[in-house]
């Protein structure tokens, strides 16, 4: 095992590599609800290649998780067979799709964060993590210019559209304090040099943000104080409802294969 | 006033490889032509069929008329001395 996986403690990397895979998995999955029920076979497509690029996402982490952790679980195992509160995705992934504008506003969010934090992953001293985030960051990097052209699209679009897409980000924007509040876990990874300064992720964010919402001719809700809590594995109702729909072929056919 | 409901119908040319040519290889809607290529991207391009995206609004190409086919494809028919097939072509050329 490597020398940054000594020094930050093997169970903290496991937890922290679940955190980013989580919520790729949760959103990929999310996502995939959309497979057959897009607005447009066109959109159907995107959506579903957004929702693979995630899970491929989750299959590189999770596989690594499981080998830090070293007790013989592999990626389908974490994948299928953790509990809700052994998840440690934020909690913002989990939000359902709403209408097609809810799922856009979601989508920005979470792919700003992620192409901010992979990019500042690639340079981590865990040269696995850099991997995995050199590879990923390309991908996130069309998501955002997929997501975001939509939520002009929508913002600058019809009073009908404007205003679903305003309440869907006035309803998730809060979500997103979580994903930068950094615990003791964040600080203990950035201080290794693994993982980046969360501080320094949301001013990144933020900048990345504003423009966008100003083309979309949008409101930049306030930010407020959160309980969420998704990251130490506390959930909203909803993870629960996911993990039941992913989760069931594994449960119902331990082992299945095909 | 154009229909705003239904998208613009965009025609697609990937290239393969470079040094090939684009190739039409299908059509899709979309609302313009930034979203047309984002479309193009998610539809064609998904197992690596190619290097880079040409769309066309469909309502800018000009289709010859089926009914002058006579007129305009017959009389190549019997002039097979077009075909440079009278040549002995060295081994060593290969994407002729």
């Amino acid at each position: 095992m490597s020398a940054a996986v000594n020094q930050a403690g093997s169970e903290a990397l496991f937890r922290y590599v679940l955190r980013l895979g989580d919520l790729s998995l949760v959103l990929g999955q999310r996502l995939g609800e959309w497979v057959g029920h897009a607005p447009a076979l066109e959109e159907d497509l995107g959506l579903a290649n957004i929702a693979l690029d995630l899970i491929g996402q989750a299959r590189m982490l999770l596989s690594y998780a499981g080998e830090i952790e070293g007790r013989g679980r592999d990626e389908d195992q974490l994948a299928y067979l953790r509990e809700q509160g052994a998840y440690f995705n934020a909690i913002l992934a989990e939000q359902p799709n709403g209408d097609f504008g809810q799922t856009i506003v979601r989508q920005v969010l979470i792919d700003a964060f992620q192409l901010e934090l992979y990019e500042r992953l690639a340079a981590s001293r865990d040269e696995r993590l850099a991997a995995i985030a050199a590879k990923s960051v390309k991908e996130v990097r069309y998501h955002l210019r997929y997501s975001s052209d939509w939520l002009i699209r929508l913002g600058d679009g019809t009073a009908e559209s404007h205003a679903r897409v305003q309440c869907a980000l006035e309803r998730l924007w809060p979500y997103t304090v979580e994903l930068f509040a950094a615990d003791e876990l964040d600080l203990k990874m950035a201080d290794s040099g693994i993982g980046p300064r969360l501080a320094e992720v949301q001013s990144a964010w933020s900048a990345r943000m504003e423009p966008i919402l100003t083309e979309a001719t949008l409101r930049r809700p306030a930010d407020r104080p959160h309980a969420w809590h998704g990251k130490r594995g506390q959930h909203s109702e909803h993870l629960g409802y996911i993990l039941a729909e992913m989760q069931y072929l594994q449960r119902a056919y331990p082992d299945a294969r095909w | 006033m154009e229909d705003k409901r239904q998208w613009p119908l965009y025609e697609v040319f990937i290239r393969a490889r470079g040094g090939l040519d684009h190739k039409h290889v299908g059509s899709l809607h979309a609302s313009d032509a930034r979203m047309a290529i984002d479309h193009a991207r998610d539809l064609y391009t998904r197992r690596q069929e190619g290097v880079s995206i040409w769309v066309v609004p469909s309502t800018a190409i000009v289709a010859s008329d089926p009914t002058e086919s006579d007129s305009l494809f017959e009389p190549a028919r019997d002039k097979i001395y077009r075909h440079p097939t009278f040549y002995d072509i060295p081994d060593e050329v290969k994407t002729l």
